[in-house]
């Protein structure tokens, strides 16, 4: 490879006068906006994991064991919101898409770089209120991330102020979407035409467009919460003649659309990882570009599912088993077309590789077992039981947190210009591997056996499947521990790397690692297809 | 032309995608209208009988002739009579104060009989009235906070007038500002006889 | 709709007019039908001229005549999403109760 000192990398060169944190903090730069996403949501990420044993902790015994009730509520409601407006739902898009989507373009920027920043300060006001929430007014909200009324409305703990955050951690996600479809739309170079664009800018479009579309019914709905705790209106108050179910079927109709937010890029990561590993054409291609748009749409028709027990009509019931149904088939389309991909393929079993597959695995059994949740009979049975927290998790923690880990793999290398340590990082993976399973599929067994989520207190009889599970928790702990310790190093003084560390033939890996201000320090070749391998050698 | 790097398409796309996310904002509340009216079509005729027809009609008549200015300075700095432009832009903002000067009315109107979010007066009313007004207050309320925006964002654009920023060749900030003033209008256009003509 | 720079629509002063004076009459129209009683028609009347209005608002105002089909297409995604979101919540409060 020709040594290209010559063109500055991005860290060098910041394309504006300020200096230092300033030149990162005001910055229009689609990659440093996506890296400082992806620091705070990381950090944020270890804020969640603490609490996340916290609980597990506390549940490792009946009884108290190291808080108190009122505590464990306003734990279990952080650790969601946490979770799930701060880290999953921006995780994958606002870091990674920044990052990697205008480079597989092949475009200087996303189209609109300073509402790009807008969005990240937003995420960061919305962040820090979500923070504030804890240490202000009468105690951490604790109703849950789901924010049921009437509940929410008369709790005298500090709701208003979270709900005020998710409202603003809603309209950075909303900018982002609006700034990626119209990049899609308008900025991909010459000769990416839609069928030649990468399967992960594909599922970033899909995902755009739930989130302009859905996101602002729930900036409504959390507004309306806060309208009705300072005003009392009364649309959702029984005794002024509201109904509380229409808030839940409000809620839902954003906040099922946004799991498709979480799992969509996950799924775009893994279809760009396989094909690279197996030295093989992407199976399906169209059609997996086509199943995300399916996804995307059929997710909107489905949000009533969670609302079974809810005192919603039969009608309603069966239209909307029936519904989910539907929506299991093109993600179920996507994992054939994964597995086909490896099929006969020439495989190396790299790290990215080996996440992606943990991904494959565990997003299945999430999936399968959501069947078992979205048919209306057995619902009744496993309704707000562990059986309903182990299937998210495998989704959304196994789902989205293993394409999050798999990308920090795939993509960082290119970021930073330098490898980590190949071997630790398999160890890692099967520390964590084992760790999450161990931690989540005894909730299933002790879910079906009865024990209700969100509890503090249970019978003894679950205490043996709580146990394994706290037990597990520790173990995905020490998981994360040696990944981040790993990839940190292998960022800070790994060996430098060249373009092309992993023989990928999308059209990031065709310039330096790390990338110039302008993305590309020499035109790239735009004319192979995106998972076409022939004559593609790994740089290392 | 070809010296200006702006991508229009892109710009307008950009906006149409923000004008999705507010339809979808106020459709959250449709959702709420059209489910409570199932509800409470007795209540809800009820209710719109207190409003006053003849404030509706006017804020309409005037939120329609507010979008016709717009539409009209948009096409004079197209055809580059900046003074026009400045003008009918002007007069939107005017149109704008007087729609909420009315709305205050209005609203006060309602405040001396009683009626706002809570009071004693509207809770001894029946369930599907309580929720009604509690429609109109927080929806027309909403609404009014886009109105305001609006202003506000049409005052932004005789300034960028002004200083030319804003020009024949490059007009697509002002295309842009008028699609959320349409919008704005356009949501009104449903408010309307959803809240003052519901029988 | 990725097509090149071409030559922007004005729209022409006349025909902003008419538009305007269709809308007043429209709104003339609603007020009016208002004052009739049809029942439960008198909503399905006014969303159908409110529809009507905000069509001529979209397709002259907002320029939408004049834009590429793909505009058209994506307005009408979002107000069918809309449609769908409020269709689809009847399927539970029309049926709740048994009926």
């Amino acid at each position: 490879m020709e040594n290209t000192n010559a063109v500055k990398s991005f860290y060098e060169d910041s394309g504006s006068s300020r200096t230092g944190i300033m030149s990162w903090l005001f910055t229009t730069d689609h990659k440093r906006i996506g890296l400082m996403y992806m620091y705070v949501l990381l950090a944020m990420f270890v804020v969640g994991v603490c609490l996340g044993l916290a609980i597990r902790l506390e549940l490792i015994a009946p009884g108290k064991t190291i808080m108190e009730a009122q505590t464990y509520n306003a734990v279990f409601t952080l650790h969601g919101v946490i979770m799930i407006f701060i880290v999953v739902i921006p995780s994958i898009p606002a870091a990674f898409g920044n990052m990697i989507l205008p480079i597989q373009l092949g475009a200087e920027d996303v189209s609109f770089p300073r509402l790009n920043l807008l969005s990240w300060w937003l995420y960061i006001t919305g962040t820090v209120m979500a923070l504030f929430s804890l240490f202000t007014g009468q105690g951490a909200p604790d109703t849950g991330w789901t924010f049921y009324v009437p509940f929410s409305e008369f709790t005298t703990t500090n709701v208003s102020v979270a709900v005020i955050a998710v409202f603003i951690l809603g309209f950075s996600s909303i900018l982002t979407g609006i700034n990626f479809i119209t990049t899609i739309h308008r900025l991909r170079a010459p000769g990416i035409t839609w069928t030649k664009m990468p399967l992960f800018a594909w599922s970033l479009y899909a995902t755009g467009w739930i989130q302009v579309l859905a996101t602002p019914v729930l900036g409504i709905t959390v507004l309306l919460i806060f309208v009705e705790r300072v005003l009392g209106v009364g649309l959702f108050d029984p005794n002024k003649g509201g109904d509380p179910i229409l808030y839940q079927h409000l809620f839902w109709i954003y906040s099922h659309p946004a799991v498709y937010i979480m799992i969509l890029p996950a799924m775009g990561v893994v279809s760009d990882i396989i094909p690279v590993f197996a030295r093989k054409n992407i199976f399906g291609y169209k059609t997996i570009a086509v199943s995300s748009l399916m996804i995307a749409f059929a997710g909107s028709l489905v949000w009533a599912h969670h609302m079974f027990t809810s005192g919603m009509s039969d009608t309603a019931v069966l239209i909307f088993s029936l519904l989910t149904f539907v929506v299991a088939i093109p993600s179920a389309i996507k994992v054939f077309n994964w597995t086909a991909t490896l099929y006969k393929g020439s495989i190396t079993l790299e790290p990215p590789l080996l996440y992606s597959l943990g991904f494959i695995f565990l997003f299945s059994v999430g999936g399968l077992t959501g069947l078992i949740l979205g048919s209306a009979g057995t619902d009744i049975h496993v309704h707000d039981t562990y059986f309903v927290v182990s299937h998210f998790h495998y989704v959304i923690f196994g789902g989205t947190g293993f394409g999050l880990f798999a990308a920090m793999h795939y993509w960082l290398p290119k970021m930073y210009g330098r490898m980590y340590n190949k071997k630790v990082a398999k160890i890692a993976f099967a520390v964590l591997f084992v760790g999450f399973n161990l931690l989540y599929m005894p909730l299933f067994v002790i879910g079906l056996q009865g024990m209700p989520r969100r509890y503090y207190d249970y019978l003894p009889q679950y205490q043996t499947g709580h146990m394994i599970s706290t037990f597990g928790s520790w173990i995905l702990a020490l998981g994360l521990i040696i990944m981040f310790v790993n990839l940190y190093k292998g960022y800070t003084k790994g060996p430098k790397i060249g373009r092309n560390p992993w023989g990928g033939s999308t059209l990031e890996w065709q310039t330096m690692s790390p990338p110039p201000l302008l993305n590309f320090d020499r035109e790239p070749d735009t004319s192979r297809r995106p998972y076409d391998f022939k004559g593609v050698t790994p740089d290392e | 032309m070809s010296e200006i790097h702006k991508d229009y398409t892109g710009a307008k796309l950009g906006m149409w995608l923000f004008l999705f996310t507010e339809v979808l904002l106020f459709g959250g509340l449709f959702v709420l209208y059209s489910t409570y009216l199932y509800k409470y079509p007795q209540d809800f005729h009820t209710g719109g009988k207190q409003l006053d027809v003849f404030i509706g009609t006017l804020n309409t008549v005037v939120l329609l002739l507010s979008s016709f200015f717009v539409a009209l300075g948009i096409t004079y700095i197209q055809r580059g009579e900046k003074k026009l432009a400045i003008r009918y832009t002007l007069l939107t903002i005017i149109m704008a104060f007087g729609f909420l000067i009315n709305k205050s009315i209005e609203w006060s109107a309602k405040f001396h009989h009683g009626i706002y979010p809570n009071s004693e007066h509207l809770l001894e009313m029946p369930h599907g009235e309580q929720i009604f007004f509690g429609l109109y207050f927080v929806m027309t309320g909403l609404h009014g906070i886009h109105v305001i925006i609006g202003a506000v964002v049409m005052g932004v654009m005789v300034w960028l007038m002004k200083k030319d920023n804003i020009n024949k060749d490059d007009f697509v900030k002002l295309e842009n500002a008028g699609l959320y003033w349409h919008l704005v209008d356009l949501i009104w256009i449903f408010l309307f006889p959803l809240f003052y003509l519901v029988l | 709709m990725s097509e090149h720079h071409q030559e922007h629509h004005i729209l022409s002063i006349k025909t902003a007019g008419t538009v305007l004076g269709l809308l007043l009459a429209l709104t003339a129209l609603t007020v009016a039908v208002s004052r009739i009683d049809l029942g439960f028609m008198n909503v399905a009347v006014a969303l159908t001229l409110a529809t009507t209005k905000s069509l001529l608002v979209i397709t002259y105002f907002m320029h939408m005549k004049y834009e590429s089909r793909f505009f058209r297409i994506i307005v009408f995604i979002c107000f069918l999403i809309l449609a769908v979101f409020i269709g689809m919540t009847f399927f539970d409060v029309a049926y709740r109760h048994g009926g």
